[in-house]
């Protein structure tokens, strides 16, 4: 089988949509009954699955159906350690998430999976859901390079994130790849810890 | 300057240093459940292997039947594939697995402990939140998406960025009825569902040092509730002696090496946490929680709060959802509240300990409503069993199950169906956590066995 691509993530120009809630935790983003599905079957369908079945949530309205891009409140991602989260959210074609904060397992899965987190303050983020409702289908731009994101009217917000997750996204590279050009010095480390932590070995019934 | 136990540990694993403050960690422990199905996936279409298979341990939890023990049993033909996959990956991989029919089997995070594979000292890493857990016996423990867990499969290694530290301080002896969860519920309503976040969390304190490896295993598991990237109890004596004699924990001269060197792990009197925070356990009561975050928690004695009261507009809106959700009416007591059914079980609640507490109040009556006991593992039921512990939850009219996550994540058909009500040992009171629509108050193994009895919350020391 080939392996499942993470698509690449430089400059994402789209429309946002507001969600006006906090705490939205993973159950919610992609409820638990739909964790076991293949990768390649995609998630898409099943993002905030139990919240589609009301017409008046965000994404059911017609100018942000088409968003690429999420701007929500406190807490972001919290709980359940389930990657399938982001990949809902990037198989629905939401790219990006822009939120005060985020739950760590969460944002970490989420550059793992060609979704950019995006933390600004909490004034920024109420802003931009305000315009975001003000002019409904208004667009976001985000540049990964310039690690910059424009609001509708033109403001331009910096946001922070780490040198080697960038790379990651920008390229589309695996980790793993990477890593692994760090053979000889996993090799020399794991010889050395089975030596002085040998009991964590020989223990073995 | 001093080096904290999480500073310790994290040294001991440091391979390389990434150019941009990244670390390469070593990982000694890797624990594996019928979830990792999709890091197996991945592995493979990369055409990889697993490079240190003696250094992962596997045991179906999450879909598994409570009812029977075969794979066969398992009625959602999903659920039943990821089970059968994790009996095909562990094989072809070499990697020990307690499956279905051994019993050794149980919540991943019940079972590492007991078998003596957590150990002081080490990185573990899991693709499951609860990860924390381990941090109970001075292990530094992770949970982690798919992505990652292939990562660690491939490499046996993790790119981390250093957290900064927390340590909670929990002081004085807990009151009568007053229990390891009630300490962690207290601790997340205080310290909020992402008051945590970015950091690793030491326990400490006279409490927490007077706590069974049982009780801090409890404590432990609900770190990520507070948005935690860990949590951790720097290993005593307690832990030794909890360790001692497990399958998979040092024997012989090998035991006197690694309890020299876990006795070097507990944070240094001079070392410095990002942050404090102390708690007065003597002032604490049972905890239930309201509404659809482990933080809203409040005593038993206390009433649904009023979002009247909540300047801030979007907390306000926050609190009126809940309530919604949950049924509630803003000043009722806690009490006051009538459920529908029971559970007593997941990686928070079901070690023997629990199940002991549970049964104690159990055998004071006849349950009202339908109530579930599964054990943390099978290891636990057996123990529980030889105890007679399942005799008394069954006169009482508690079911007795198998071991599994069960309906702490209700993906194996053990649900709270819409629009009912739960009095729940577990971590999660989320919307829809149990089930569509399910509606969930996290307690104590005590306070749940109450709710059962009476079914309605109930202050356990007034049974």
């Amino acid at each position: 089988m080939e392996p499942f691509v993470v698509l690449p993530f430089i400059v994402l120009e789209g429309v946002g949509a507001p969600l006006d809630r906090s705490k939205v935790d993973t159950d919610q983003i992609l409820p638990a009954r739909f964790l076991r599905r293949p990768r390649k079957e995609g998630y898409g369908s099943f993002l905030f699955r139990d919240w589609m079945d009301d017409p008046k949530f965000v994404l059911n309205q017609p100018p942000y159906r088409q968003a690429r891009i999420l701007v929500a409140d406190r807490n972001f991602g919290g709980g359940s350690s389930r990657e399938q989260a982001p990949w809902a959210l990037s198989d629905y074609g939401i790219r990006c998430v822009i939120a005060v904060d985020f739950g760590d397992i969460f944002y970490l899965n989420s550059l793992k999976s060609g979704v950019l987190p995006v933390a600004l303050g909490f004034d920024i983020c109420t802003d931009l859901r305000e315009q975001l409702h003000a002019r409904p289908g208004a667009t976001i731009k985000v540049d990964l390079p310039a690690q910059t994101v424009t609001a509708p009217d033109g403001a331009t917000h910096r946001f922070e994130i780490d040198g080697f997750r960038k790379k990651c996204l920008l390229e589309g590279l695996d980790d793993v790849g990477v890593t692994l050009q760090h053979e000889a010095a996993i090799a020399a480390f794991e010889t050395q810890y089975r030596k002085r932590f040998d009991w964590l070995f020989h223990g073995n019934v | 300057m001093g080096s904290t136990l999480y500073e310790k540990i994290w040294a001991a694993h440091r391979i390389v240093e990434g150019d941009d403050g990244q670390t390469l960690l070593h990982v000694a422990r890797h624990l594996v459940h019928d979830g990792s199905v999709h890091a197996f996936e991945f592995l493979r279409d990369r055409g990889l292997k697993v490079r240190r298979p003696d250094q992962a341990f596997a045991t179906p939890d999450h879909g598994v039947s409570t009812l029977v023990h075969k794979v066969d049993a398992i009625a959602d033909p999903e659920q039943r594939r990821v089970v059968q996959l994790l009996d095909g990956n562990t094989r072809a991989f070499g990697i020990v697995h307690f499956s279905l029919d051994d019993p050794r089997q149980g919540i991943v995070h019940v079972v590492g402990p007991e078998q003596g594979i957590t150990q002081p000292g080490v990185v573990l890493m899991c693709g499951d939140s609860h990860t924390s857990t381990h941090g109970a016996l001075g292990a530094l423990a992770f949970g982690a998406g798919a992505s990652e867990i292939t990562h660690v499969l491939a490499t046996q290694a993790s790119w981390q960025r250093r957290s900064k530290t927390m340590r909670i301080r929990v002081e004085g002896s807990l009151p009568p009825g007053v229990t390891a969860k009630d300490v962690i519920l207290a601790i997340i309503a205080k310290v909020g569902a992402n008051g945590a976040n970015g950091h690793v969390i030491e326990y400490a304190g006279s409490t927490i040092r007077a706590m069974s490896i049982e009780q801090r295993l409890t404590v432990c598991n609900m770190s990520i509730e507070a948005g935690a990237r860990a949590g951790m109890v720097a290993p005593d004596e307690t832990t030794y002696a909890y360790l001692k004699g497990r399958p998979y924990a040092p024997k012989g001269a090998a035991w006197d090496r690694a309890l020299a060197y876990w006795k070097t792990l507990p944070s240094d009197p001079d070392a410095v946490f990002d942050s404090e925070i102390e708690l007065d356990a003597t002032q604490l009561a049972p905890m239930v929680t309201w509404g659809n975050s482990p933080e809203d928690a409040l005593p038993v004695t206390g009433r649904v709060p009023d979002p009247a009261g909540e300047k801030d507009p979007e907390r306000k809106a926050s609190m009126e959802r809940a309530l919604k959700y949950m049924g509630l009416t803003p000043g009722m007591a806690l009490t006051d509240i009538a459920v529908d059914q029971v559970f007593i079980g997941s990686c928070t609640n079901a070690r023997i300990e629990d199940l002991r507490a549970a049964a104690q109040v159990a055998k004071r009556g006849k349950a009202k409503v339908p109530a579930m006991v599964s054990p943390g593992s099978t290891t636990v039921k057996l123990a529980a069993e030889k105890e007679g512990l399942d005799r008394i939850f069954r006169d009482a009219g508690f079911e007795w199950r198998e071991s599994g996550c069960s309906m702490c994540v209700a993906m194996n058909g053990d649900m709270v169906p819409a629009g009912k009500r739960c009095a729940s040992t577990s971590n999660r009171n989320f919307v829809g956590r149990q089930g569509k629509g399910s509606r969930t108050h996290l307690v104590s193994p005590a306070m749940a066995a109450a709710a059962a009895l009476t079914g309605r919350i109930t202050d356990v020391r007034t049974l």
